[in-house]
């Protein structure tokens, strides 16, 4: 890489060092001098349109905008006087003029950027009598609303949305002072519903039809967590207010683009987080009675009769009747503890969960290789981008965003192969397409193996530029498995300097992989028949024979061999389609939020809390491991890790070698816990009543987290950067898999998803309903987790 | 359109005026495509200097030498490069490219293929404004024409490897467009909003590539510096302002018209002797020099020569060369209002100081002008138009702050006089156009 | 590379097919190519904008952003002749006002852009149309009509309406 030229200021009497073609605004911005600007927005295109960004540059005639100016050896800047602090006072004048002066009932109030100048430059005096002009607001979308005179026409939304989103779907019409933001459909919009536009807007001009007159930014607790959606792991912040059941989540955004997606948040990011707020939500648990019908019971009676069954069952009938399905969406700690749970205490390796991507075989074929592994942020900066398979507009929004921003700003070259012309194609430098079935063959073609792909003078052309690639990220669908996953991770790395992702959907399925909830793995890929460590630690002999997978536990609950399943978080029945008989001599025990399929089926059903009431750690498809943080509340539920931990203690099983809570000195200080209602009050009275010190919990995830790091080397990461935000990607000590076995049964089944599906939990968000019902589509057909 | 004349003129651009030399025959019998032919010889560096010498500058509005701007056109650059010939001509009070388009046409064709040897580029694009439809069809016709005569298309003048096109183009109704980064957006079929700068154009222009953009009359001027000598078409004019100008002379004047005169030439003598003086034996009242942009002059300023340089130093510009002359009856804040609500219909919207700012100055203008101002309005209206100077994006906020700023220093009590008791009754601007009223309050 | 189906007459659609091959890119050709259009369909239609946006390979939304920015490109139909009273500077010196309103009153329109009911005409007030030295300037479609007064203007619409009554 060629070495960054720098170049030398004076601003404001600060010298400077930055490097040559920096803007002033943002060399300004390095050193803490931060200039006003509406239209300049880091990373989209300049416009110079507001002229708020005005500074003196000595020798030049006029004042210069900063967001235009590039540095220059020896320049002198002058970013406040007089003259500038007039100049910007009158564009504050000119804006106020026709701008409603109703903050107090404007959505944006409290959070505007034109409110914040206006305190600083004092332009409040108006110097016209004339009336504003009045137009009424608009809705373009189920999240979208359009006030026209308080827009400023600082073009952000235009260019977020075309540049940044390439969707295209905002423009600007007739001139002068008639200009006008547009939507594409006239009077509405069809667009991918990001609702970065509004987030971008600095005014009140576009606001969000899920946000919108509820609350007041300040009325609000703020709490950093993760999207419980795909499985790129979004950092969103959860505004949260409180209400009688609890506290209820408002708005969703990432303004302050901390996070591993920067600003960039999808429809599911941004507004789904409204299942939680969904009346039908389970808040008692049910139990069935003797006339067939599930019934309200209480916490303990619910808790007491499912430890009652499942340790019938483990005595008369052995723990190998007894199945377990984890979930896609629960943290790294409470997946962890199912495990542990089922291999401790039901002492079975029955254990499985809907599986997305053949995260064994990709670690497997990586063989520990350090820094091969891809992250998220790997597809911002790469020089050289290979996507296979998938559609990451649609399944993958924050990797296709990193793409897209990618080849724009870094002209990073995108290289595609797929069966479909999918979206990305419009960013690909060279593109081909394959057959659905065809990618084994494109990937020993690739690999230079022998194959059955025909290549043609594009697809020969395709391979000798990849392989003229001096560095390469590639991520690549769920196409890939096995055999061919494989070849495809051999010849990376064949290659130099290159990285590879698998794309799996849900925001934990990574995690559920990577903590063991698999038959034949224990956490971390240790062979289930090779859990000497995980013996000692747990204090207890583990099952070594590969347990049932999800879809054998299916056929042995129809041959009637299934005595019990215990499903957390998943929805089975309606995503592999299992008929109801099947289940009918099983006891089943369901923790969801909802009475799915699978749950109507269940003979106890315990009301979940969602990822965003809890606290823990989850691993994105890029093996990204990220903290969660609890951000609100819903009372009458409770989380998987408490209901494992309660339901393993009314087994006979020890709180303490469940959970080892107190060992070690690196558990939770507080800081994980966010919001607090109930739940401290709840868990300081039970362990008061156990005779344990209510300071060290056995429902403190992070003392499972403590052990996790223990026994998972690839997730002995810095619990400093964990806390301060910082996504850690699980960059070195892989596990390496010896002896992975060659007919090793993938099951992977993708989910299909698209921006506005979720498995079943999508069906259950208002806003994708409405986004779905407004494009006069029937949502997808989507089951399952 | 009809021709004038008088006996001050030095018919150099428009000496085929009237000859029928859209004729491409009658042209090359006057002497046409002679220069084109020898600029082949001559080569690059030489052209530019002969255009240097010549002190050739802008026709557009700003004065830009033309050979200097030329030369700042990279050499060997592997991007294709552009001549853009602006024919936009919007500025109120300019009508001078319309009679070079329909009397002279090729000579812009010729200056064209010249600019294109200077400075290397193989296309030539014509861009005229829409409402000039039958200019655009002469224009093509001409072009074709060319094509046929082999001066352009591929080996023109039969020379081996020397490839030169050329096309004319529409635009649609915006004054705009003619700003050249503007225009560049509006050819390549765009809004015509302007481009931040730097890049210049002659580094990144049309399509990324270097160009080059020229007025139609600078451009037309181009083969009579050739033919005529750098030295000699610099002598027509004044120190550092060669040749001769295109000036119209419109408003209340006996004998309105385009006239060419030597750069530097009288201003009371184009008014009281070429033009034959205020209409109707009336009084003068003032002037607006160069373009509805440039700032007024009252009567007694305007014994100034006619350059770019002296009508700076009057505190004015040359513009377009577009002389307005008002006589003793015109009301100066109806004229000062129906000024800005050109600039406030025209501003493209992009930058707030002149989007904002031109609506501003017309709503209050509007209301001083109906009687319904207060007396901050007119300390308001000379802040606004403060406010916006030098701040704009684009040079238009300026066309539209310095005018303004002219009117209310220099003609104040006329202001004033709309807030007295009894304040003049509002001319027809208002009378018979509710549309300016409804506009202004809208 | 002709579009396979055209709301415009086979001339015009070959000329619109030639035009997007003359530029560098095909969008160039999208100004012109509309003011063609509505010279030939009387305005810019939801046709017309889906047209060209196809013609020149860009979406709707961006034909109309681009459309709506010039001032000589309209989205409603106007008279047959489209009568363009410049009210600029130098023309409002010589009485740009009084034709104007002349006009209007003759025509019995009196909003801007107002057509008469019969289709024929429709009156606008324009900027400067590049006639100063020849004010008062009027231009009716494209054809301008300089010096004008009431009378010479009553003997233009004459004209037209003769122009539009069928042989
Ligand atoms: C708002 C604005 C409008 C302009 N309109 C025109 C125009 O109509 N015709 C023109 O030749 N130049 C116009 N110009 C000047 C051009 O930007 C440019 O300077 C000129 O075309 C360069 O040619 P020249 O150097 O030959 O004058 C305009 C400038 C501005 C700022
Ligand atoms: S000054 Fe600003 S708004 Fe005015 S025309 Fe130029 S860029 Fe457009
Ligand atoms: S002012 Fe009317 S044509 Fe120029």
């Amino acid at each position: 890489m060629a070495e960054v030229k720098t170049v030398n200021l004076t601003v404001d009497g600060k010298q400077i060092t930055t490097p040559a073609g920096t803007l002033l605004i943002d060399a300004c911005k390095s050193v803490g001098i931060e200039i006003p600007a509406f239209c300049y927005y880091p990373g989209l295109s300049l416009q110079g349109a507001c002229r708020m960004c005005v500074v003196r540059v000595e020798k030049m005639p006029k004042l210069q905008t900063a967001c235009t100016t590039p540095v220059a050896e020896g320049m002198i800047v002058t970013t406040e006087s007089e003259e500038i602090a007039q100049s910007r006072k009158g564009i504050l004048e000119l804006l106020l003029g026709n701008h409603p002066l109703d903050c107090p009932v404007c959505d944006a109030g409290g959070q505007c950027e034109l409110q914040d100048m206006t305190f600083k430059y004092g332009a409040s005096g108006s110097n016209y009598v004339e009336t504003k002009n009045h137009k009424e607001e608009q809705q373009w979308s189920p999240v979208v609303f359009f006030d026209r005179p308080r827009c400023i026409l600082c073009y952000r939304c235009v260019r977020v949305c075309g540049e940044g989103m390439d969707v295209w779907a905002l423009g600007v019409q007739n001139r002068g002072s008639s200009s006008v933001i547009a939507p594409n459909g006239g009077d509405h919009l069809d667009c991918e519903e990001c609702g970065a536009c509004i987030d971008i807007c600095p005014v009140g001009a576009l606001t969000s039809g899920a946000y919108r007159y509820k609350t007041r930014p300040w009325e609000m607790n703020h709490t950093a967590t993760i999207c419980t959606h795909c499985g790129d792991g979004c950092k969103t912040t959860l505004g949260t207010r409180q209400d009688n059941a609890g506290s209820e989540i408002v708005r969703g955004d990432n303004r302050d683009k901390s996070g591993i997606n920067g600003d960039f948040l999808c429809i599911k990011g941004r507004y789904s987080f409204d299942f939680a707020n969904r009346e039908d939500r389970l808040t008692q648990p049910l139990v069935r009675q003797a006339n067939g019908k599930l019934e309200p019971t209480t916490w303990e009676v619910a808790i007491e009769h499912v430890g009652k069954r499942l340790r019938e069952v483990r005595q008369t009938r052995g723990g190998k009747a007894i199945g377990v399905i984890g979930s896609n969406r629960t943290t790294n700690e409470e997946n962890y503890l199912l495990q542990k749970f089922a291999r401790m205490v039901l002492q079975t390796n029955n254990i499985d969960h809907h599986r997305t991507a053949d995260y064994p075989a990709l670690l497997a074929a990586l063989g520990g290789a350090a820094n091969k592994a891809a992250s998220l942020r790997d597809f911002e900066k790469a020089p050289a981008m290979l996507v296979l398979g998938n559609d990451p507009t649609e399944q993958h929004p924050a990797l296709a965003w990193n793409i897209r921003t990618n080849v724009r700003t870094n002209r990073s070259r995108l290289y595609l192969a797929n069966h479909a012309d999918i979206k990305l194609r419009r960013q690909a430098k060279a593109a081909i397409e394959i057959p659905a079935h065809g990618y084994g063959a494109l990937i020993r073609y690739l690999a230079g193996q022998e194959s059955e792909f025909v290549p043609n003078d594009t697809a020969t052309k395709f391979r000798e530029a990849l392989l003229a690639e001096p560095e390469l990220v590639i991520a690549f669908g769920s196409e890939f498995r096995g055999r061919d996953l494989e070849t495809l991770v051999a010849w990376a790395l064949t290659l130099p300097n290159c990285k590879v992702a698998a794309l799996g959907d849900y925001v934990n399925s990574r995690g559920a992989a990577d903590m063991g909830v698999l038959p034949d793995f224990l956490p971390g890929y240790a062979p289930a028949a090779e859990g000497a460590g995980f013996a000692d630690e747990y204090g207890a002999p583990l099952p070594t024979e590969p347990g049932m997978n999800l879809v054998q536990m299916m056929d042995a609950a129809g041959r009637g061999e299934l005595g019990a399943l215990y499903v957390v978080g998943s929805n089975p029945v309606s995503r592999y389609g299992v008929e109801p008989a099947v289940l009918a001599n099983t006891f089943v025990v369901v923790q969801d939020m909802f009475l799915t399929e699978t749950a109507l089926l269940a003979d106890v059903v315990l009301p979940a809390a969602n990822l965003y009431e809890k606290s823990g750690t989850v691993t994105n498809t890029y093996g990204d491991i990220q903290l969660v943080k609890k951000a609100s509340d819903t009372s009458g539920v409770r989380t998987d890790f408490e209901m494992i931990v309660r339901i393993a203690d009314k087994m006979g099983a020890r709180a303490q070698s469940m959970v080892p809570f107190g060992k070690g000195l690196r558990a939770d200080l507080g800081q994980s816990r966010g919001a607090q209602s109930g739940e401290a009050d709840r868990h300081a009275v039970w362990l008061a009543a156990n005779n344990y010190e209510p300071k060290l919990s056995p429902f403190d995830p992070f003392a499972t987290f403590d052990e996790i790091q223990r026994l998972v080397p690839s997730y002995a990461i810095s619990r400093f950067e964990l806390f301060s935000g910082a996504d850690k990607a699980m960059r070195t000590d892989l596990v390496q898999i010896a002896n992975f076995p060659a007919d090793r049964a993938d099951l992977v089944l993708p989910a299909n998803d698209t921006l506005f599906t979720s498995g079943t939990l999508g069906r259950y968000s208002k806003v994708l309903h409405e986004v779905m019902e407004s494009r006069e589509t029937s949502p997808a057909e989507t089951a399952a987790d | 359109m009809y021709l004038v004349s008088h006996p001050d003129e030095v018919k150099v651009i428009s000496f085929r005026f009237g000859q029928g030399a859209e004729q491409i025959d009658k042209y090359i019998e006057l002497g046409g495509y002679e220069q084109a032919r020898r600029a082949i010889d001559m080569g690059p560096e030489a052209i530019i200097n002969e255009v240097k010498a010549s002190n050739l500058r802008g026709r557009g509005g700003a004065g830009f030498p033309t050979g200097l701007k030329w030369s700042f056109v990279p050499k060997g650059m592997d991007r294709p490069k552009y001549i853009l010939v602006n024919g936009d001509e919007s500025e109120p009070g300019t009508c001078k490219d319309r009679p070079i388009c329909e009397y002279d046409p090729h000579s812009i064709i010729e200056g064209t293929i010249i600019a294109g040897l200077a400075v290397g580029a193989k296309q030539g694009f014509i861009y005229m404004r829409g409402e000039y439809r039958y200019l655009l069809d002469i224009m093509d016709k001409c072009i074709a024409d060319a094509y046929a005569k082999g001066f352009l298309g591929k080996n023109i003048f039969g020379i081996e490897g020397l490839d030169f096109d050329c096309m004319s183009h529409s635009g649609a109704g915006a004054y705009e467009v003619g700003e050249e980064s503007a225009l560049m957006e509006s050819l390549e079929g765009k809004r015509g909003v302007p481009r931040i700068r730097p890049p210049f154009p002659a580094v990144v222009g049309l399509y990324g590539g270097p160009t080059v953009i020229n007025n139609v009359e600078t451009i037309a001027s181009v083969p009579h510096v050739l033919r005529l000598g750098g030295a000699e078409y610099a002598k027509i004019g004044t120190d550092r302002n060669g040749g001769t100008r295109l000036f119209g002379i419109s408003g209340h004047v006996e004998k309105p018209g385009v006239y060419e005169l030597p750069m530097g030439y009288s201003l009371r003598k184009a008014i009281y002797e070429v033009a034959g003086g205020i209409k109707g034996g009336k009084k003068l009242k003032a002037v607006v020099p160069g373009g509805s942009s440039t700032p007024v002059l009252k009567a007694d300023e305007i014994d100034v020569g006619m350059d770019f340089d002296q009508l700076a130093k009057a505190g004015t510009m040359l513009g377009s060369a577009g002389i307005v002359v008002l006589d003793e009856t015109v009301s100066i804040v109806e004229f000062a209002l129906r000024t800005i609500k050109f600039y406030q219909h025209e501003s493209c919207g992009w930058c707030i100081p002149c989007r904002e700012g031109t609506d501003w100055l017309k709503k209050t203008i509007t209301r001083v002008y109906q009687g319904n101002g207060v007396s901050k309005d007119l300390d308001n209206i000379k802040y606004l138009a403060e406010n916006m100077m030098g701040r704009t994006f684009c040079p238009l906020g300026d066309a539209a702050a310095m005018p303004t700023i002219g009117f209310i220093t220099k003609f104040r009590d006329e202001f004033e006089a709309f807030l007295s008791e009894n304040p003049p009754t509002p001319g027809l601007v208002l009378q018979q156009a509710p549309n300016l009223v409804q506009l202004a309050a809208h | 590379m002709s579009t396979p189906t055209t709301i415009f007459s086979a001339e015009l659609a070959a000329r619109l097919d030639r035009l997007v091959t003359l530029y560098p890119v095909k969008r160039s050709a999208l100004i012109p190519m509309l003011l063609y259009a509505q010279d030939e369909i009387g305005y810019c239609s939801d046709a017309v904008v889906a047209e060209a946006a196809v013609r020149v390979g860009i979406t709707e939304l961006d034909v109309r952003n681009v459309l709506s920015y010039y001032s000589m490109l309209r989205q409603k139909p106007l008279g047959k002749f489209h009568i363009q009273v410049c009210t600029n500077i130098s023309c409002m010196l010589r009485g740009g006002y009084e034709i104007l309103e002349h006009c209007q009153h003759k025509l019995g329109v009196h909003e801007n852009k107002g057509v008469t009911p019969d289709g024929l005409f429709s009156v606008e007030e324009v900027e400067c149309i590049g006639a100063c030295c020849w004010a008062p300037a009027v231009q009716v479609n494209y054809d301008y009509v300089e010096d004008v007064t009431p009378a010479s203007m009553d003997a233009a619409i004459d004209k037209y309406r003769q122009l539009a009554r069928p042989q």
